[in-house]
């Protein structure tokens, strides 16, 4: 520690209200930010890594408060400024970037006032200086045509676009201390290393300090100079990049590295000679919005000429990126939404042609687990309920329905307690095991699981997709497992397909899609997944 | 549910208006037992001024009639026709809405212009026109009142249901093979309640003022008396005797104040953002 600190964190320490399940969010945390470094805070959710953030530019929720501790920015203790004082601080000193840019910009004013709003809150230069200003702003971020888009509205720019504006109007004024919240984690891969690159960039050549927060370990490997694990407000671990990613000293962060899943595919068994469990013949699917009277209809072609089949007990990854029609897939195979042609056939029934009872009867041999673990439990209903719903549909006895689920609940490594309980009361990854026991519960053929770890920590992660192919194997499912990561895809699937655009525009058995991608696309993806260049990851 | 009064008692005038209901419909229910003078039966001189007599203690009107025993009489109608009507509303309104926003297309067009076509009627006029066909009486003015304020719950009931209808636990409801009546009683109707209840209970006020305007015009059920009735007989002459439109005027009033502050907390206490923001 050389060089002198833009800010120092000194002990810090915040106190969360009675009755939450710890008591200090952020418990005594040094951190030092120093010219021309990128710190990566990295830990789980509720880990108190975003307090951090947020108490560093006086964003505290009025819930909380801070207990000891100082934050010194050039001398001045922070903690002690009004609210005049912070305004004066936020943005030309100490400037943040968002975790989801489309919320972070006001969608009723031009991407180019909400720039220059920066210097006109400050009071600062001309009306006209401002606008140039903007524009070269724009263009040093690297948004294409600035003269256009400094015109345009958020809601005309792509994601990426949009984070590109808000790290320019956090740079605006020049601050000393740039503060990225889980800046990448709402965007594609693809986007998102370029996204990371223009951090890098401008923090070299303005020399700022940067604290970076991230869950994701790729990421803090492609851009950290020092990294701060982080477990429940506590530092666990502190050292260079090399260090911790290389010779993590604390079970934690071995355990979380751990937990990354590789970009290696692990060999799995041949499945030659299998039958057929599903085959999906040729789905096309358009989304058609209607212009109203005087416009022309926008349609979105959501599947195009989209084919695979599943062998039993194989597992197909669906990958690509978002809107790239991969979930509408899955909505189309469940039938939750009708195909304008096409058909899925399980066996001997084709899945397209049926309608109302006859549908219903046959839904229980194909299943599904959705993405987001706390939307997809009606919040009203027990658990037991939610499970036996389903089987006592189909005509099972209740009773016995209910004995089912207390197993089902026991195979997904949840206690039979769990039956008398509503959702609320459970952990993300507790309510994953329980829409896993839903899907299980009707004995289905084949399981569509549509993101279903992306909500989830990296360590659930890991455990919910150990149970995922544990069920899969005892039980001889198939699975269309569609998902954005990877890293996620390579552990676990069989055969992969790429999807860009409704198109699915390579389709191979995994080991060979890492090892010669064809298609320039999955070529890109590939490139794009982050943390490659790490060293923990050789192994 | 315990955190659900928990918060609802955090809003004073919710705790108001829940103990001024509470007493209204006592007396509703129990006033006529305890104070057993028919409000049609004449006890004094016409035109006795309030808290003169202490047996006539809210004075009378100008057939010598006690107002107070009009008041505590009128209460029952008064509330019945609230409830009730506000029954009707819901009976009408929730399945409707339910149906058009879960089918959507063309069940949804064919419902929604369905409603738009009584939106469009002013409901004060039409309650009137319907009344008067159907001759008034008490059965006339609840399914009247009914029938010009379900479309607010259907519309309302609609919003919930689109809104609700893509979320996931609803689509794991499908994919599992459930029945579309099912999903829609079952996964869909309980989480669409909260706002229902609180428009519900802010109808009940509108109906009161509806049952008192009706009677006002001489529309009410003749055999029953009621607030409304007794403002409209006293208006000629509200110059020599104020007391006999203000007592049942500030009847009126305080019921619809109560039922207002119900709803209102019950919007803060159902709404769990905004029971958050008043910690």
């Amino acid at each position: 520690m050389t060089a002198v600190p833009a800010v120092s964190i000194k002990n810090l320490r915040i106190a969360l209200p009675k009755g939450a399940e710890r008591p200090y969010a952020v418990d005594g945390i040094s951190i030092d930010l120093v010219p021309g470094e990128i710190v990566c805070v990295v830990g789980e959710s509720g880990s108190g890594k975003s307090m951090c953030a947020h108490a560093l530019m006086g964003l505290l929720p009025d819930t909380v408060s801070t207990e000891t501790g100082e934050i010194l920015l050039e001398g001045d203790n922070l903690l002690k400024l009004d609210e005049d004082g912070w305004r004066d601080v936020r943005g030309r000193r100490i400037a943040m970037v968002f975790q989801e840019p489309m919320t972070a910009l006001n969608p009723l004013m031009r991407i180019g006032e909400q720039m220059m709003e920066m210097f006109e809150a400050h009071n600062l230069l001309t009306p006209k200086e401002r606008r140039a200003k903007a524009l070269g702003l724009a263009r040093e971020v690297g948004l294409p045509d600035p003269e256009r888009i400094v015109r345009a509205y958020p809601h005309q720019l792509s994601g990426g676009q949009r984070q590109r504006a808000m790290i320019a109007m956090a740079l605006a004024l020049e601050p000393a201390v740039l503060v990225a919240d889980e800046p990448t984690t709402a965007l594609d891969v693809t986007t998102q290393a370029q996204i990371l690159k223009l951090i890098r960039d401008l923090q070299r050549r303005r020399n700022m300090a940067v604290m970076f927060i991230t869950h994701d370990f790729g990421v803090v490997a492609d851009i950290a100079d020092r990294v701060v694990v982080l477990r429940y407000g506590k530092v666990v671990e502190e050292g260079t990049a090399a260090e911790v990613l290389t010779r993590p000293q604390h079970d934690y962060t071995k355990a979380l590295l751990a937990a990354v899943p590789s970009m290696h595919p692990p060999v799995r068994a041949p499945l030659e000679g299998r039958e057929k469990a599903v085959d999906v013949i040729g789905l096309d699917k358009t989304y058609v919005t209607s212009g109203g009277w005087f416009r022309p209809d926008r349609s979105v072609r959501a599947a195009n000429e989209v084919s695979f089949s599943i062998l039993q007990g194989e597992t197909l990854g669906l990958v690509g990126e978002s809107g790239s029609g991969k979930s509408s897939v899955a909505r189309l195979v469940m039938q939750l939404i009708k195909p304008d042609r096409g058909t899925v056939r399980i066996g001997e029934s084709d899945l397209t042609k049926l309608t109302g009872k006859a549908l219903r009867d046959e839904r229980h041999r194909i299943q599904m687990i959705f993405q987001d673990p706390f939307a997809s439990l009606n919040p009203r209903r027990k658990v037991g309920n939610i499970i036996s719903d389903g089987p006592i549909a189909h005509g099972t006895d209740p009773k016995v329905a209910m004995q089912r689920a207390r197993d089902l609940l026991g195979m997904v490594g949840l206690d039979a307690g769990a039956m008398e309980r509503y959702p609320h009361e459970f952990s993300g990854g507790q309510r994953q095991r329980i829409g896993i026991a839903r899907a299980l519960a009707l004995d289905p053929e084949i399981i569509v699981a549509d993101e279903a770890v992306s909500a989830l920590d990296v360590s659930v992660q890991a455990q919910v997709l150990a149970l995922l192919e544990d069920l899969k194997a005892r039980l001889g499912l198939s699975m269309l497992f569609i998902t954005h990561d990877l890293r996620v895809a390579a552990q676990i699937c069989d055969r992969i397909a790429v999807m860009q655009r409704g198109v699915i525009v390579e389709l191979k058995p995994t080991a060979q899609l890492f090892a010669a991608p064809e298609h320039p696309y999955t070529r890109e993806l590939l490139g794009a997944v982050p943390g490659q260049s790490s060293p923990s990851q050789a192994a | 549910m315990k955190a659900f009064w928990k918060s609802m008692l955090r809003h004073p005038g919710g705790v108001i208006g829940l103990v001024v209901l509470f007493i209204a419909i006592f007396i509703a229910i129990f006033g006529p037992t305890i104070f057993p003078t028919s409000p049609w039966r004449m006890v004094q001189r016409p035109f006795l001024p309030p808290f003169t007599n202490p047996a006539v203690l809210l004075g009378t009107d100008a057939l010598g009639r006690d107002v107070f025993a009009g008041i505590i009489y009128g209460a029952r109608v008064s509330l019945l026709v609230g409830l009730v009507s506000t029954l009707v509303a819901l009976i009408v309104g929730v399945p409707l809405g339910a149906v058009a926003g879960y089918f959507g297309g063309r069940v949804d067009d064919a419902l929604m212009r369905f409603t738009e076509f009584f939106q469009t009627i002013p409901s004060f006029p039409l309650a009137i026109v319907l009344v008067a066909i159907l001759q008034p009486s008490i059965y006339s003015i609840v399914a009247s009142i009914g029938i010009v304020s379900w479309p607010p719950v259907a519309r309302l009931v609609r919003a919930e249901v689109l809104s609700l209808r893509t979320r996931e636990y609803v689509q794991a409801a499908i994919v599992t093979g459930q029945s579309n009546s099912w999903i829609i009683w079952r996964e869909i109707l309980p989480n669409a309640l909260s706002p229902v209840i609180v428009l519900a209970s802010l109808m009940v006020a509108t109906a009161i003022l509806l049952e008192s305007s009706l009677s006002f015009l001489g529309l009410g059920d003749p055999n029953m008396i009621s607030w409304g009735y007794m403002v409209g007989a006293g208006r000629t002459v509200i110059r020599q005797a104020w007391w006999i439109t203000v007592f049942p005027g500030v009847a009126i009033l305080l019921s619809v104040l109560a039922m207002n502050l119900v709803g209102e907390g019950l919007n803060d206490a159902l709404n769990p953002r905004l029971a958050k923001d008043s910690r």
